[in-house]
């Protein structure tokens, strides 16, 4: 017992629960994921572009969701005490800020692009069988796949 | 070791106690974690820019559609729901490996880790036929076989982020097969029962777990999205 034995109230977490506990978050995992993956199937088929969005939010809501119970449950970081709990999830706040900041950066740039890069702009339009034709124009173009 | 309800005015920073209230090794683990996953939130922030800088983009249902022996069939979804389902549950006996080292239950702990470890080995198999799969359809490094969903030509930003980001990710599965396997020897070597307790499981475990949890991530913003 090393260092285990130094003012340390409570070492041992276990789930409340037990055994139950577990076999009830796998449960809640399982059907999370089948939910996601229905909603992943129905959106092959859907061409709205709102509607797509909105598929894709809920699949995120339904991703943070399994997040949380592996970590709160799995992980046992909800038994923790409350020191641990915030020294571990305010440092990841700032992933927040960066998925913000850098997605919004992203499509900011590509906007710029097919606004003020007409090159870009046509690049874009060539479908994946003309690559070639457009290939003997420009040669020192590097290959850009959908070949063969 | 009692397991005492922690009294909720404990202070926690008047000295003479852990103000984690967990062991060092415990700590550091979970500030490993979330240092890796500041490595891994900025792989998938890096693709989703990427993704939002370009034009077009493959759509993942006609690049991820086979499984093994399925010939020429299109099904999307289905061999990554099978490799889900086997984290999913290699999760699970992983923590009831946990729950056995609380109970002092040594021929739990080697039951539950050793299906802990087949569950991480099956997945990597998985992956490696996936990568095999696509490898010869055309598929890797610098190569893009697959034209954006409106049938432009596309990047090979798609195909670098993929192999990229699951290869990283499948080397931290591979990383934790080898900890569950050391794990299991010295299981199997008393150490633990030795020690008096079996701490080194969870922190394994947590090792683990966060793999799932990467796993969770990545499979939605490859797969689904």
């Amino acid at each position: 017992m090393e260092n285990t034995d130094i003012g340390i109230v409570n070492a041992v977490h276990d789930n409340p629960g037990g055994t139950k506990e577990i076999w009830r978050t796998f449960w809640i995992l399982l059907g999370l994921t089948i939910v996601e993956l229905i909603l992943g199937y129905i959106l092959i088929g859907v061409e709205s572009h709102g509607l797509r969005l909105g598929l894709k939010g809920a699949i995120i809501i339904l991703m943070l969701a399994k997040a949380f119970y592996i970590v709160a449950y799995f992980m046992h970081l909800k038994s923790e005490i409350r020191n641990l709990i915030m020294t571990i999830l305010v440092p990841l706040a700032l992933l927040i800020w960066a998925i913000i900041a850098f997605l919004y950066e992203g499509n900011s740039y590509r906007n710029n692009r097919n606004t003020y890069d007409p090159y870009k702009r046509e690049r874009s339009h060539i479908m994946s069988t003309d690559v070639k034709a457009d290939e003997k124009g420009k040669p020192q173009e590097k290959r850009t796949g959908a070949m063969e | 070791m009692e397991t005492t309800a922690v009294a909720a005015d404990t202070n926690w920073w008047n000295g003479g106690k852990s103000p984690f209230n967990v062991e060092y090794g415990k700590l550091m683990m979970w500030y490993f974690l979330m240092s890796d996953s500041f490595t891994f939130g900025a792989f998938l922030i890096s693709y989703g820019t990427v993704r939002f800088s370009s034009n077009g983009w493959p759509n993942p249902n006609e690049v991820f559609r086979s499984y093994p022996g399925s010939g020429e069939i299109n099904a999307p979804l289905v061999f990554v729901s099978i490799m889900t389902f086997i984290l999913i549950m290699s999760s699970v006996t992983m923590v009831l490996a946990v729950h056995a080292g609380h109970e002092r239950d040594k021929k739990g702990v080697m039951t539950y880790l050793a299906w802990t470890i087949l569950g991480g080995l099956a997945f990597l198999s998985c992956q490696a036929w996936e990568w095999n799969h696509l490898f010869h359809e055309g598929a890797w490094w610098g190569r893009n076989p697959f034209p954006n969903s409106d049938g432009t030509a596309s990047s090979t930003n798609f195909t670098n982020f993929f192999f990229t980001i699951t290869g990283f990710h499948g080397f931290h599965v591979f990383s934790g097969v080898v900890i569950n396997i050391i794990m299991l020897i010295m299981t199997a070597m008393d150490t633990f029962e030795k020690k008096g307790h079996y701490l080194m499981i969870e922190k394994a475990g947590l090792y683990w777990h966060f793999v799932d949890l990467v796993w969770v991530f990545v499979f939605t913003c490859f797969y689904l999205l």
